[in-house]
Parts: structure tokens; C-alpha cells; sequence
């Protein structure tokens, strides 16, 4: 192999070491970590921020989704954020000057009993009201539009229908990941890996910074985006969250020739698949119900998947399986996300986004960013705080919003 | 695939149990004194430890009965629990 004449590519983002204070500590670099620095630099001036990260940038959930993006959400909050952060997806190419394959090539969410219809076409109706785009199709105008797909009506779980939401789709998220960290360091952000949060910093009710596997660093406010490690972090304080971490697991198929340009996802059967454009299927199904933080799964969740996928699908029947992993996912009572202030001064929540917070990436981190520049909820975050488990003002997406990814 | 034990049916396929989640949560004795927050808490905190977690299985597939084991969330290794233990004599 030759050296390349312009010497070595150039790093994305450069190693650092930790300051002794920042304005602003992010604890976690996976995709909501990092947009939420991007933010704070880019929108509010706040430059003097350092992303703490246990392993590697953007090695968590950021790196193991299934990639799907849309907003199609049943309840006026979610259609709030998701939809937020659906806009931010259609500019950021543009924004970050970096290509990472946003696709806008729709997203069916099938029906296959009297109840599923009825619930999509709510869903449906109350996306239309929220000015969400949104369409029923009937089972032949999917069949148009999916024709790999088993829409005959002898199918144990036959397509009765399903939503459509054109403007959903995919986006590249290891190139996510990269354009944020690399447009974050070109302002000046400090993003710093192998640097575990063990603890905090305190003075009576306040966070004044952090313990790490690099030392202490201090903070004037520190922002938790921690995914499926929230809690372990929290109860070094004494902060009990609503929050459980699952194992979230999906799989991907050898390279195929191109038979599918959209999404499919049905809640019933239990299976969403899409084809990225190297070739690879990608499938993903629910949580494993146990509580764990292994980073895989049980091989049964995967076996109902693809049985499913093959019912759906005949001719993914001789597919071949390449590889399945698993993530860490934080789940919340309501399956809603949890963007909050917390009992302890300088100290900010986003946690709780589950099976479904990759969409969410650009929106969570301006609403998350915002928060803490300001030190009071962003408008779109009001309904997300933690007191909602005390006040009962559940934003209950559990069921409402297909299957929630 | 977890390989779980009944403490009534031995080892069995993860498949044949339902998952309950923490153990040992008792309803509050005298709920009309709780407030708000305390009421939260009972219904929607539970712990989330990484490491060694007290939990309840059922095995829905078998005996149908419930009971109380310890796994480790990080390794998802089982360990005798004693109280379970003490309960089958
Ligand atoms: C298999 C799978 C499929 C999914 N599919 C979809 C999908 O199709 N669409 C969708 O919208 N969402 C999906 N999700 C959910 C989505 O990935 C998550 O909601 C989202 O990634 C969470 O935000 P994040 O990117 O910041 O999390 P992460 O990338 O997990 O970031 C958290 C980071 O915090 C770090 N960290 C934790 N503890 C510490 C500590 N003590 N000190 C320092 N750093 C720490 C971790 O190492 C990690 O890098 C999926 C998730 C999984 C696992
Ligand atoms: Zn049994």
C-alpha cells in the first residue's frame, strides 16, 4: 500500500486532556451528547464545554440503532419534539456541511387487526391536526408501494392497511455522530474519550463538577446524556429516576440486491426492516423484558423477528443473517422521555428515550442545549420534567406511537 | 438464552418464564398517607442497579408459579437466592 501524498486524513476531532473547569460538562458522547454541545457552541455562544465519554465517541446506542427517523407520534408533546427534531434532520446536512445520508424515503407503520386500524387512523388524524405529514393506505396502495410484501388476505396477521409518513426515513448515524463531534470541535468543544464519570462534585445542593477516571473536573452545570447509564449515575447521588435499562437488540442481513425503498414496521407481528443502500437489511424488534446492561440480547427475540419478517416478507426466507448486537436502552414509565431539571442545581436530565431517541438526535440536543443555557425547561421540554410522575401528567405513547423507534 | 431455575421445576428455557421485575415491593400499608411524590415513587421508581439485582420470575410455561432470584445485570449469571431457598425448605 502506497502513503497517501497529502499525508495522513485528517482527524475529525482532536484528543484532548481535561481542562480543569468547563462552563458546561456533557456526561456521554453518543448522538444527543454531542448535538447537545454542538448547540451550546453553535446557537448560544457557549463554547467552553468538554463531552465526557466512557469508551469510544459515539460506541453506545449511537452506534447500534436501527437508524429510523420520522415523527408520526400520537400525543400533541412527542408530536412537539419529534417533529422539532424531523425539521432539524431536513437542514442539518446542510448545516454541518457533512453528508450523512439522510433518506427521506417514508415509513409504513402496518395494521393488521380492527383495532390497529383504528388506532393508525387516529394516530393519523391527529398527526394531520398537528400539521404532521401523514396518509392511511389501504392494503393495495401498500402493496404498490411494498410489493416484496404478503398483503393476501390468508396470512395469520393479514395487512389490513397501514400509516405512511413520506417526509420519515433513515439517516446514516456513525455519520451523524462524526458530523456533530467534528463541527462541536471546530468551535472549541473538548470531546474527550476513555473518561468515565464515577461521581459528582458537590456543595450542598449543587453540582460544582465531576469525578473521572481522569481526575475531577469541575462545572459550573453538568448535563446528563447517558442513555441506558443514567440511573447508575444518578443513584451516586442519591437521585432515584424512573427509569429501567433494557437490552435492545437488532440484526442485519448479508448485502442484497435492492427490493425494498422504504420502511416497514408493524407493531402486531413485532418487525421493522428497511435495506440500506450498501445492501444490508437491517432488522429490529422489542426490548428483551429483563433488566440488563450486558450489551446483548436473548436469541429467542431474534428468532420471533425474523419469523415474523419472513412472514411479511416470503422471499427474505433464504436471507442470510450476518451479525446482531444489542444496546443499552433507558426505558420510562410512559415510554417518554424525561428532559428535566433535577433536585440538584446545575445539574440537567435526558434520559428515558428508550427504543426510540436516535429521530429525536438534532431536536434533543437543541431542546437539551437550550435548557441548560437557560436554566429552565425550553418550551418543547415542559411536559417532558420529571414531576409529570408526580403530577400524573403522563405523556403515554406506550401503544400509541406503533412500534416505538 | 438465559437458562433460569424453577426452584420448583429445575433448570428450564428462558422461553417458559414471564419476567416481574424488581422483588420484594409491597403495596404501601396505608396509602391515604402518602403525598404525591411518595405515591410516584411506589408506582413508577424502581431500582436499576448495574450488578447483582434481586427480581421475580414467573414460570408461566410450567408450574405457573412465582419466585425470587438474584441475577447479575451486567453478566446475566443466576445465583442461589436464600430466601427462595428458606421458602421451599
Ligand atoms: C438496537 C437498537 C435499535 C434502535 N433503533 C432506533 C431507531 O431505529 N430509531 C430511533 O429513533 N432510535 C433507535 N434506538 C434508540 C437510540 O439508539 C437511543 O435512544 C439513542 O441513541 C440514545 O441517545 P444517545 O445516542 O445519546 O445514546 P448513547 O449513544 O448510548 O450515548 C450514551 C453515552 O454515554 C456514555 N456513558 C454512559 N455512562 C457514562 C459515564 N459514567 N461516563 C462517561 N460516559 C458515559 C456511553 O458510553 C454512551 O456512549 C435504537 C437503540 C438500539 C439499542
Ligand atoms: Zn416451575
Amino acid at each position: 500500500m502506497t502513503a497517501p501524498t497529502d499525508g495522513e486524513p485528517r482527524p475529525l476531532w482532536r484528543r484532548r486532556t481535561p481542562n480543569a473547569r468547563y462552563d458546561v460538562v456533557i456526561v456521554g458522547s453518543g448522538g444527543h451528547g454531542l448535538a447537545t454541545a454542538y448547540y451550546l457552541a453553535a446557537h448560544h455562544g457557549i463554547t467552553n464545554v468538554a463531552v465526557l465519554e466512557r469508551g469510544w465517541l459515539a460506541g453506545g446506542n449511537m452506534a447500534r440503532n436501527t437508524c429510523i427517523i420520522r415523527s408520526n407520534y400520537l400525543v400533541d408533546a412527542s408530536a412537539g419534539i419529534y417533529e422539532h427534531a424531523l425539521r432539524l434532520w431536513e437542514g442539518l446536512e446542510d448545516e454541518l456541511d457533512y453528508p450523512m445520508q439522510v433518506s427521506q424515503r417514508g415509513v409504513l407503520n402496518l395494521a393488521h387487526t380492527t383495532h390497529d386500524v383504528r388506532e393508525s387512523v387516529r394516530r393519523v388524524n391527529a398527526n394531520q391536526l398537528n400539521g404532521i405529514d401523514s396518509h392511511w393506505l389501504t392494503t393495495d396502495e401498500v402493496a404498490k408501494l411494498v410489493p416484496i410484501l404478503d398483503t393476501s388476505a390468508e396470512l395469520r396477521h393479514p395487512v389490513l392497511g397501514a400509516t405512511y409518513q413520506p417526509r420519515a426515513g433513515i439517516a446514516r448515524h456513525d455519520h451523524v455522530a462524526w458530523a456533530l463531534a467534528h463541527a462541536a470541535d471546530r468551535l472549541g468543544v473538548h470531546l474527550i474519550e476513555d473518561c468515565e464519570v464515577t461521581g459528582f462534585q458537590r456543595d450542598g445542593d449543587r453540582v460544582i463538577g465531576v469525578h473521572t477516571s481522569q481526575g475531577p473536573i469541575g462545572a459550573d452545570r453538568v448535563g446528563l446524556c447517558a442513555a441506558g447509564h443514567t440511573s447508575v449515575l444518578a443513584s451516586t447521588l442519591g437521585l432515584r429516576l424512573p427509569l429501567q435499562s433494557h437490552p435492545l437488540q437488532a440484526l442485519v442481513s448479508e448485502l442484497l440486491e435492492p427490493v425494498l425503498d422504504t420502511v416497514v414496521m408493524s407493531n402486531t407481528v413485532h418487525v421493522y426492516v428497511s435495506q440500506v443502500d450498501k445492501g444490508e437489511l437491517v432488522l429490529g424488534a422489542g426490548i428483551d423484558a429483563y433488566n440488563g446492561y450486558g450489551q446483548r440480547g436473548s436469541f429467542p427475540i431474534i428468532g420471533n423477528q425474523i419469523s415474523a419478517a419472513v412472514a411479511l416478507f416470503p422471499i427474505f426466507a433464504r436471507a442470510h443473517l450476518l451479525r446482531t448486537w444489542g444496546g443499552i436502552v433507558d426505558i420510562s414509565p410512559d415510554a417518554s422521555p424525561i428532559i428535566s431539571l433535577t433536585p440538584f442545581q446545575g445539574l440537567y436530565l435526558n434520559a428515558g428515550w428508550g427504543t426510540g431517541g436516535f429521530k429525536a438526535t438534532p431536536g434533543a440536543g437543541a431542546v437539551f442545549a437550550d435548557t441548560i443555557a437557560h436554566d429552565r425547561p425550553h418550551p418543547l421540554a415542559v411536559p417532558y420534567t420529571l414531576d409529570r410522575f408526580r403530577t400524573g401528567a403522563l405523556i403515554d405513547e406506550h401503544g400509541a406511537a406503533a412500534v416505538a423507534h | 438464552m438465559l437458562l433460569i431455575a424453577c426452584p420448583w421445576c429445575g433448570p428450564r428455557e428462558e422461553v417458559e418464564f414471564r419476567y416481574g421485575g424488581q422483588a420484594h415491593l409491597h403495596h404501601p400499608t396505608d396509602p391515604w398517607t402518602l403525598d404525591d411524590a411518595q405515591w410516584a415513587e411506589y408506582l413508577f421508581t424502581r431500582d436499576n442497579p448495574e450488578g447483582w439485582f434481586t427480581e421475580r420470575w414467573c414460570h408461566i410455561h410450567g408450574c405457573r408459579q412465582w419466585f425470587v432470584a438474584e441475577r447479575d445485570t451486567r453478566t446475566y449469571e443466576f445465583r442461589p437466592n436464600p430466601a427462595e431457598e428458606a421458602r421451599r425448605g
